[in-house]
């Protein structure tokens, strides 16, 4: 009976929110939304509208100009910068993709245990992550590889595990928050399982603070994951990758071919746009908790 | 406060402790064998009998760790596999090139990006506050080889101001110095400056909604004083505390920086050193920069405390 309660104010509550709209955007956040639905567009139907094979030599000649049949010119073995970046889109944004949802995974699933379940448990997974935290990013990134080798398995995990520590933190105080209201408080009384409680009365309050987040951690996992490729250490040539085709196309910068720039500016396009979103949502929605979490 | 400061120290001498226990682990405990993982597909029984032998891959992996550990106390920092040079010599110039770029950098943008700070969080919502908030968030969210490529166009292609490429980093006199490491000095500024001008505001800002910048704003005193006279004192613990932070980002930019302008610093050498698989080399590395990166943050920490008061006595 009291459960039936509980659902329906819920409902009711979730309803109201839902009569207005989530956000208003503001001019800089539809250029956003505008910049990374083109990019999800590529990613998606790109390469059908791509005029060469991402792989295929089109021009004898390295860092040919922009032409009518190469649109951004061609790189520094003659191949159609537009097509590969085209192709590149899919790699490039599902293996970030990819990392986010894994640290997500990981971070909160973590999180709401360490603080759901007890002291003991809560710190002895903080302090592991304490320990990560402790070395930067992309020394973490670089002795993973060293070890591994790159392969996109182990660039998806690591970016993913590396991003997770954030959101552990942030899924932990979220939940330490959360768990001392009434109705938390009634469902355990109720006698619902951990799992229930998480699904069904935390994640619901979480949601506002945690879109922004997702946001934020994509924006990381894409610098992470092409900087190591602009490194040599992450996707390998000749996989058309955007951070890959930056460090080939390096040399002929010098020349003032702009080769170099096309996927660098790409990825530069993607990351400004999705931060230009969640600057707007931050800025509309759960200010008060992101200046807390800081 | 002795005792917070004394307790702050411990705390970082164990830090460095399990970072150089993660460091090993990672790059020594492998799935196989680290002989035949290190030489790949080129592993002749021989090569892979000298490698082990070389890593002492026949005794335990504690021992090894304690070895290595005490080694690195002493300040050996054991041979490299690619080169079969002593770390330390191939190290120590190498190191010498990354200092100079990140003093070089914190020279430029601690200044720069405390003015720009300070200037925004003036007048919150104004002109030069959405012109900062703005430029910013367009510099922390493009990836560093964005605006180096960028530079590279404007500065050394087209206007021909500034050499593209660093080899060296022995001059003749100061200028032509400055002159060669200009860009990939900016493109480290632009980067880490998105940062620490942020934080200055956000850092400022949230002095001024303390009741006695309230007290202040009613008696009448002008804006400029309240911000500078007022707020920036007690902002100084934050404010310095971000500017160690962001020097710790360095790290990062430095790694790419290196790469665009094939600056001979420590980043590029550990970066070849992993593509190589150079163990020994990626540890000695990776301790040097992880060492850096506590010591920044133990410095801001500990600056916090000495600025503010609150934090001098233990909590117990």
């Amino acid at each position: 009976m009291s459960e039936e309660t509980n659902d329906a104010t819920q409902e009711i509550s979730l309803d109201a929110a839902g009569a207005r709209p989530l956000f208003q955007l503001s001019t800089m956040g539809k250029v956003g939304v505008g910049i990374v639905v083109f990019w999800i567009v590529v990613a998606l139907i790109g390469p059908f509208f791509a005029p060469y094979h991402p792989a295929d030599f089109v021009s004898d000649e390295s860092y040919g100009p922009m032409s009518a049949e190469n649109f951004l010119g061609t790189d520094y073995i003659g191949r159609d910068i537009l097509s590969r970046v085209l192709h590149g889109a899919r790699l490039t944004m599902s293996l970030s993709f990819l990392a986010t949802i894994l640290a997500f995974v990981v971070g909160i699933g973590l999180g709401f245990t360490a603080a759901l379940s007890g002291p003991r448990i809560d710190m002895i997974i903080s302090r592991i992550y304490d320990a990560f935290l402790s070395i930067p990013t992309i020394m973490l990134g670089l002795v993973v590889i060293a070890a591994l080798g790159s392969s996109i398995p182990v660039l998806i995990v690591t970016a993913g595990l590396i991003y997770s520590c954030g959101l552990y933190r942030i899924a932990r105080a979220l939940a330490l928050d959360i768990k001392v209201m009434d109705f938390v408080e009634a469902a355990r009384a109720r006698g619902e399982k951990l799992p229930w409680i998480i699904r069904r009365e935390i994640l619901p309050n979480a949601v506002v603070p945690l879109v922004a987040e997702f946001g934020l951690r994509l924006v990381f996992s894409i610098l992470f994951i092409s900087g190591l490729s602009f490194l040599g250490l992450g996707v390998q040539p000749p996989t058309a990758d955007w951070g890959v085709m930056v460090r080939e196309n390096l040399g002929g910068l010098y020349g003032g071919s702009p080769a170099a720039l096309v996927p660098a500016a790409a990825i530069a396009s993607l990351t400004v746009g999705i931060n230009l979103i969640v600057d707007d949502f931050s800025a509309q929605r759960g200010q008060e908790i992101a200046e807390e979490m800081i | 406060m002795w005792l917070v400061v004394l307790r702050r120290l411990g705390m970082g001498v164990v830090t460095l402790w399990v970072v150089s226990v993660l460091v090993f682990a990672g790059t020594e405990i492998l799935p196989g064998d680290v002989a035949e993982a290190i030489l790949g597909q080129s592993a002749t029984p021989e090569a892979v009998a000298a490698i082990r032998e070389q890593l002492n891959l026949d005794r335990p992996a504690v021992v090894r760790y304690m070895d290595w550990l005490t080694n690195l106390l002493r300040g050996d920092l054991g041979i490299s596999l690619a080169a079969n040079l002593p770390i330390s010599e191939m190290i120590s110039g190498r190191l010498k090139n990354t200092l100079i770029l990140a003093a070089l950098t914190a020279a430029l943008a601690v200044p720069l990006s405390l003015a720009m700070g300070l200037a925004a969080a003036m007048f919150p919502g104004g002109r030069i506050d959405r012109f900062v908030t703005v430029s910013t968030l367009f510099l922390l969210s493009v990836p560093e080889f964005f605006i180096a490529a960028t530079l590279v166009l404007i500065f050394a292609v087209h206007l021909q101001w500034l050499p593209a490429i660093t080899y060296a980093t022995e001059y003749d006199s100061v200028w032509q110095l400055a002159k060669s490491l200009a860009l990939p000095i900016l493109t480290l500024t632009t980067s880490v400056i998105a940062h620490m001008a942020r934080m200055t505001r956000a850092a400022i800002l949230n002095v001024m909604t303390s009741p006695y910048v309230e007290m202040a704003i009613l008696k009448g005193v002008p804006r400029r004083r309240i911000v500078l006279r007022h707020a920036l004192l007690n902002a100084v613990g934050p404010v310095v505390n971000v500017v160690a932070l962001n020097l710790a980002y360095l790290i990062g930019g430095v790694t790419i920086v290196e790469t665009v302008f094939a600056y001979p610093g420590l980043a590029r050498l550990m970066v070849d050193a992993v593509s190589r698989r150079d163990m020994p080399l990626v540890q000695a590395c990776a301790m040097i920069f992880c060492s850096a990166y506590i010591l920044l943050i133990l410095i801001a920490d500990l600056l916090a405390i000495f600025a503010n008061p609150r934090l001098r006595h233990s909590k117990q």
